[in-house]
C-alpha cells in the first residue's frame, strides 16, 4: 500500500510509454521521444512528452512569440539597447499604451502603436490557445470545462485591455506590459476610482479568490488524509461511497455540520475559481464606466462606514482660496 | 529514519527562531496617529529615524551684534534688497551666508575680492535673488512655513548647490521609434521611491499648474473630460516623492480609506497643499527668470534651471532641520525687503 503523508508524491507508475488516442486523419503529428524522469515523477507523472501542437498550437505560439518580441524589444529599447540596463531594471520596463490624446484611434507606432499591435497578437494567441484547449478536449471526448474556466481568465484579461478601454474611449486606460508598471498600474487605477475595495464587485472577486485557495486546501487534505482507504478513486466514489468517502464526509460534517460530496466540491472548486475573474471583471468593467468614486458611492448606499475624528476637519483650502 | 526526522524538525525549528530573532520589536517605531483600526499610523526603521535625525541638525547659532545706527545703504554700495538693515546686521548676515552656502569658497564666491559692490559673478547675482526668495517664502508662505520658517542652510547645507534639486526631464523623453517612455516612465525613479511611475512627475506638476487632483468628486461619473489613468499615475509619483523628501507613509497626510476626501485627512494635508503652490510659485517666479544668468554648466541637459521640490528643503523629515525654527535670530529674512 502507497504512502501518502509526504509532500512529494510516492507513487510512480513505470510501465511502457503512452501514445493516448489515436490522432485524426491529417492532423499534425505528436512532438518529441517521450521519457521518464525521477524527479518529475516526484511532483507529477514521471512520463514526459510527447506534445500534441496541432495547427492551433503552432499558431497561437507564433503570435505569442510576435507579442513577446515587440515587447521584449521596447523595453530594451527604452534603455538605449543596452543590455546591462536591460537586465538591471527588467522590471521596471514596460511596453506603454498611447497617451490619453489618442482615444481609441490608431496612435503611431512611436508613441504606443506597438502596444496596440502588441495587444493584438497576444490576444489573438490567448484566443487560439483557447480554442487548442476546447479542440483538445473535445477530440478526447472530455467535457470542456477546462476551456471554459480559462475563458473566465480570459475575460478578464479582454475588460482590462480592451473592453473597457473601448467604453472609456481612450488606449490609455488599458494595463502597461510590464512588471511593476502593471502593478503601479493597478494601484493607480484603485486611486483614481476613490478606492477599489469599496466596489462590491471587486469584495466578490476576493471571496472566491481566498475562497479557491480555502477550498483547495481542505479538499486535496481531505483526499490525502483518506487515501490509506482509497480515498484518491474520487470519481469512482461520486456514485459508488466506500469507506474512504464515507469517512471524508463524516469529518466534515461533525466539524462543520454540512459536507460535499465526492461530485460536488469539484464542483464547488470549479466554480469558485472561474467565479474570481467572472466577478472581478466585472467591477473592472463598472469602474469609470458606470461609477467614478467607489468610496462615494459606498457612503451613498450606506457601505462604507463613519469612524470619529481625532484630528480637527481640515477645509479644502482650494475652496477657501 | 524516525532520529533523523526529530533531529531535523529540532533544527529546522532553531533556525526559524533564529531567523525570527531579527524582527525585534525596537527595529521599528511605529506611532499611531488616527482611529484605531484605520492603519493611521507611522512606520519608520529606528535607526534610518536616527541616521536621518543626526543628519538634520540646525546650523551652529551666530551671536547677535551691536548696532552701528546705520543702515547699510548708507555704508554700502549696491545694496538693493537689504538697504535699510543696520550696517552691521548686514555684515553679520553676510558672515552667516557664507557659512550656510560657501564655507569652503568664502566670502569671494559671491564677491569679486577687487569690488565687492560689484555685480561681476553671477552667483552673487542668484544670491540676491535667493535672499528675496527666502524673505518672500518668511513672509508670504506662513501657512507652509509658520512658526519656523527658513535660511539659507534649510536648502543649501553647507553646499553652493543645494542636493536635491530637479531638472526636467524633456530630453530623456526623446524617444526612436521603440521604446516610448512618456515622462520618463516605466524606470527605477530615485526621485520618486523607485517607483516604475513617471520619473519626472515635477515638469507637468511642479513647473506649470496641472491638475493634480484626479480622483471624482461625485459618486457616478458627471463631466465627459475626465482625468485620466496616466495623469493619476503622474500624481501618485509626485505624492510617492512627497512621502520620501518627508520620510512619511501616505498616512501622514490621507486617509487611505479615501485619498481625496478632506474631512477624512489629517492637517498636515493642508500644509502640504500650501508646500505645492509654494513650489510651484518659487520655480515660476524665483529660479525660472534666473535662466541669463546662470552659466551653462549649471543648466540642465534640456537647458532648464536647477528647480526645487519637497526634497529640496525637507531631505527626508517633515520638519527640516528637526523642526528648529531658522528665522527666530534673522527677522530680516522674514520681510520682504525693497
Amino acid at each position: 500500500m502507497a504512502e501518502y503523508q509526504n509532500i512529494f508524491t510516492q507513487v510512480q507508475v513505470r510501465t511502457a510509454h503512452e501514445f493516448e488516442a489515436a490522432l485524426p486523419v491529417g492532423a499534425l503529428p505528436r512532438e518529441g521521444k517521450p521519457f521518464l524522469s525521477y524527479w518529475l515523477g516526484k511532483i507529477g507523472d514521471a512520463q514526459v512528452g510527447p506534445i500534441y501542437l496541432g495547427w492551433s498550437g503552432v499558431v497561437s505560439l507564433i503570435f505569442g512569440f510576435i507579442a513577446f518580441e515587440i515587447i521584449g524589444l521596447n523595453m530594451w529599447a527604452s534603455v538605449n539597447w543596452s543590455p546591462i540596463q536591460f537586465a538591471r531594471q527588467l522590471p521596471w520596463l514596460a511596453l506603454e499604451p498611447p497617451s490619453p490624446k489618442y482615444g481609441i484611434h490608431i496612435p503611431p507606432m512611436s508613441e504606443g502603436g506597438w502596444w496596440l499591435l502588441a495587444g493584438f497578437f497576444l490576444t489573438l494567441s490567448i484566443l487560439i490557445w483557447w480554442a487548442r484547449i476546447y479542440i483538445r478536449a473535445r477530440e478526447m471526448r472530455m467535457g470542456t470545462h477546462v476551456a471554459w474556466a480559462f475563458a473566465a481568465a480570459i475575460w478578464l484579461y479582454l475588460v482590462l485591455g480592451f473592453i473597457r478601454p473601448l467604453m472609456m474611449g481612450s488606449w490609455s486606460e488599458a494595463v502597461p506590459f510590464g512588471i511593476f508598471p502593471h502593478l503601479d498600474w493597478t494601484a493607480a487605477f484603485s486611486i483614481r476610482y476613490g478606492n477599489l475595495f469599496y466596489n462590491p464587485f471587486h469584495m466578490l472577486s476576493i471571496v472566491f479568490l481566498y475562497g479557491s485557495t480555502l477550498l483547495f486546501a481542505m479538499h486535496a487534505a481531505t483526499i490525502l488524509a483518506v487515501s490509506r482507504f482509497g480515498g484518491e478513486r474520487e470519481i469512482e466514489q461520486a456514485v459508488d461511497r466506500g469507506t474512504a468517502a464515507e469517512r471524508a464526509a463524516l469529518f466534515w460534517r461533525w466539524t462543520m455540520g454540512f459536507n460535499a460530496t465526492m461530485e460536488s466540491i469539484h464542483r464547488w472548486a470549479w466554480w469558485f475559481a472561474v467565479l474570481c475573474p467572472l466577478t472581478g471583471g466585472i467591477g473592472i468593467l463598472l469602474t469609470g464606466t458606470v461609477v467614478d468614486n467607489w468610496y462615494l458611492w459606498a457612503i451613498k448606499h450606506g457601505v462604507a462606514p463613519a469612524y470619529p475624528h481625532i484630528f480637527p476637519i481640515v477645509p479644502d483650502p482650494a475652496l477657501t482660496q | 529514519m524516525k532520529t533523523t526526522a526529530l533531529l531535523s524538525t529540532a533544527a529546522l525549528t532553531i533556525c526559524l527562531s533564529l531567523g525570527l530573532g531579527g524582527c525585534k520589536e525596537d527595529r521599528l517605531t511605529v506611532k499611531q496617529t488616527g482611529y484605531r483600526g484605520l492603519g493611521m499610523v507611522q512606520i519608520n526603521e529606528t535607526a534610518a529615524l536616527d541616521a536621518i535625525t543626526a543628519r538634520n541638525q540646525p546650523p551652529d547659532p551666530i551671536d547677535p551684534v551691536e548696532k552701528s545706527g546705520t543702515p547699510s545703504s548708507q555704508v554700502y554700495q549696491n545694496v538693493k534688497v537689504l538697504g535699510d538693515l543696520d550696517s552691521n546686521e548686514l555684515m553679520r548676515l553676510m558672515t552667516a551666508i557664507t557659512q550656510w552656502v560657501a564655507p569652503e569658497q568664502g566670502c569671494n564666491y559671491c564677491h569679486n575680492p577687487e569690488n565687492l559692490a560689484s555685480d561681476d559673478l553671477y552667483t552673487k547675482v542668484v544670491a540676491r535673488r535667493m535672499i528675496q526668495m527666502t524673505q518672500h517664502i518668511n513672509a508670504d508662505w506662513t501657512k507652509h512655513v509658520d512658526g519656523v520658517g527658513v535660511t539659507c542652510y534649510t536648502c543649501h547645507r553647507g553646499h553652493p548647490v543645494p542636493a536635491n534639486l530637479w531638472f526636467s526631464n524633456s530630453v530623456a523623453e526623446a524617444h526612436g521609434f521603440f521604446g516610448y517612455s512618456p515622462d520618463a516612465k516605466n524606470h527605477p525613479g530615485s526621485l520618486i521611491g523607485l517607483a516604475s511611475l513617471q520619473n519626472d512627475p515635477f515638469t507637468k506638476l511642479l513647473d506649470y499648474s496641472q491638475e493634480i487632483r484626479v480622483i471624482g468628486n461625485t459618486a457616478l461619473p458627471q463631466e465627459p473630460e475626465r482625468p485620466s489613468i496616466k495623469q493619476t499615475e503622474l500624481t501618485y509619483g509626485l505624492m510617492m516623492h512627497i512621502s520620501k523628501a518627508l520620510g512619511v507613509n501616505c498616512t501622514f497626510c490621507h486617509n487611505s480609506r479615501s485619498f481625496f476626501a478632506w474631512d477624512q485627512s489629517t492637517p498636515q494635508r493642508a500644509t502640504a497643499w500650501y508646500g505645492i503652490r509654494m513650489v510651484r510659485d518659487l520655480n515660476h517666479n524665483f529660479l525660472e527668470p534666473l535662466k541669463a544668468s546662470f552659466p551653462p554648466e549649471r543648466l540642465g541637459a534640456g537647458g532648464d534651471v536647477p528647480k526645487i521640490n519637497c526634497a529640496t528643503c525637507h531631505q527626508g523629515e517633515s520638519k527640516p532641520l528637526n523642526g528648529a525654527s531658522m528665522i527666530k535670530d534673522f527677522p530680516e529674512l522674514a520681510v520682504v525687503g525693497k
